[in-house]
């Protein structure tokens, strides 16, 4: 048999991916945080309007463990960590495979301004085990690590790199698009940037904020124009959470998209979860980033094409 | 009907009732939002490139091209005639839609002539074909001006640089997909 030369290349990427993994467990474990594994296959994924699940039988891979780890965030696990595969239908592209590892982490009487500084640690923390300072080169910029990283909110960065405000994109509904084409090129470019307080209708899973409940704690990490991170401080009201879940199914629904049952046991669970933030790190990604991977397809043991 | 889940590089469509195939492609989403196919397509009749952004659910029309087997027979005007090697059909093509390839239309050629909507679009050529060099300058052994090619007409009336030592009257080689000399074809 002739020898895989593209699996022979890569062998380099994913040495450096596998020191990636372990320093972030390490970083975890140092911060007093415990690792949990919750179940791959789930009954009821989150109706989120633009993600899709892949059907398992008459149950679905889950596209993130985050219902999971909010139920035990709810029984009293303060701190928790999970780096697992998931899965999202339809998404390939030079940043996307439709099944990916995602890092989760929680912590319980913390917001999403305490996982901004936890990112700020974790990734130079990471980055240094490849032997990084404190730069970074990727795409052909420079990115310098040091923090404090860069804070933009979403109407800010409309107002600095869109050619219409985020209110009228909103309206328009071009908010996605021009999100893509306008703004994410110009995000960390010389640092690594927070994009933060989304709409309150872009995150079905955040706390609003109280000063203006039409924004929601949510942030964004970009790096080199790259999304990494997702994160909020938590929803644990849980009436208002089936509310948003049902808004999301209409949604779903409005676009012919497959419905799921609504999880139940999360909703009912929710009522005893503490305060909390959580946030998924695209692992992948953050590869990507630090070896100055062009696509996802470099950093992976395999593409679906290889397959 | 495609959907933009099936955009693919070399994926063929109809846009404006042209035929486009898409040479560039990519899939982009912002974090829990809708998801954005980028794409550059080429028009096939005319050669002129395109971006476009599609959104879930958008929908295409195939383009249905059409392959067939022809001979070149001879040019009238700015009009090149063929024929369909099983239905000995004839039909013509356009210099303008010929493109390039008509460097290298030799009478009784084997092309494959692409068809959409039942016009002729294009021809795919062989990768190589063998054409005579009717103009060239004469060789002279021993030549050390160091100069390693020299300009050459063939019987097409294409122009291409060939290395010194080929003469006029001679058969050569061409790769179609670069336009350049291969080798000498001997006789």
């Amino acid at each position: 048999m002739a020898k895989n030369w593209t699996l022979v290349k890569r062998q380099g990427a994913l040495r450096a991916r596998a020191n990636i993994v372990q320093a972030i467990r390490l970083f975890f474990i140092h911060e007093g945080y415990f690792e949990v594994e919750t179940p791959h296959r789930i009954p009821a994924p989150a109706p989120e309007s633009h993600i899709d699940a892949v059907p398992s039988g008459s149950w679905f891979l889950h596209t993130s463990p985050e219902l999971c780890m909010k139920r035990l965030l709810a029984a009293g696990y303060e701190k928790i960590f999970q780096i697992c595969r998931c899965w999202r239908e339809g998404e390939r592209g030079s940043q996307h495979t439709p099944e990916f590892t995602l890092l989760e982490w929680y912590r319980a009487n913390s917001d999403y301004l305490g996982l901004m500084e936890e990112c700020e640690a974790l990734i130079p923390r990471v980055a240094s085990t490849l032997g990084l300072r404190e730069m970074l080169r990727f795409r052909g910029q420079t990115i310098e690590l040091s923090p404090p990283w860069e804070r933009i909110s979403v109407e800010d960065a409309f107002q600095r790199y869109a050619h219409i405000p985020m209110k009228k994109a909103l309206a328009e509904h071009r908010f996605d698009e021009i999100m893509v084409e306008e703004i994410e090129p110009h995000l960390g470019r010389s640092k690594p940037a927070f994009l933060y307080d989304y709409p309150g209708e872009r995150a079905a899973l955040a706390r609003l904020k109280k000063e203006d409940p039409s924004l929601a704690e949510r942030f964004e990490l970009y790096i080199g124009g790259l999304e990494l991170a997702n994160a909020f401080s938590e929803l644990i009201d849980a009436k208002e959470q089936r509310n948003r879940f049902l808004s999301e199914q209409a949604h779903r629904r409005s676009l012919s998209k497959r419905s799921y049952p609504l999880p139940e046991k999360f909703l009912e669970e929710l009522e005893s979860m503490p305060p909390a933030a959580g946030i998924a790190l695209g692992v992948d990604r953050l590869v990507m980033v630090l070896l100055d991977g062009d696509t996802i397809d470099d950093v992976v043991a395999f593409t679906p094409e290889e397959l | 009907m495609y959907t933009s889940a099936d955009l693919k590089k070399g994926l063929k469509v109809v846009i404006d009732g042209d035929p486009y195939v898409v040479t560039v492609f990519d899939f982009s989403k912002p974090g829990k939002g809708q998801a954005l196919y980028r794409t550059k397509l080429r028009n096939m009749i005319t050669g002129i490139a395109i971006e476009r952004t599609y959104r879930p659910g958008d929908t295409f029309e195939p383009a249905l091209l059409e392959e067939r087997e022809m001979q070149y027979l001879y040019k009238e005007e700015h009009i090149y005639h063929f024929m369909d090697n099983q239905t000995y059909e004839q039909i013509t093509i356009t210099e303008e839609a010929l493109g390039e390839t008509n460097h290298y239309l030799k009478e009784n050629l084997n092309v494959k002539v692409l068809l959409f909507t039942d016009k002729a679009i294009g021809v795919d050529l062989p990768n190589f074909v063998n054409l005579r060099v009717i103009k060239t300058d004469l060789w002279v052994k021993g030549d050390t001006s160091g100069s390693d090619s020299k300009p050459a007409t063939v019987e097409t009336g294409y122009v291409l640089r060939i290395p010194p030592f080929v003469q006029e009257g001679e058969l050569i080689t061409i790769d179609t997909r670069t336009g350049e000399y291969s080798t000498r074809v001997k006789e």
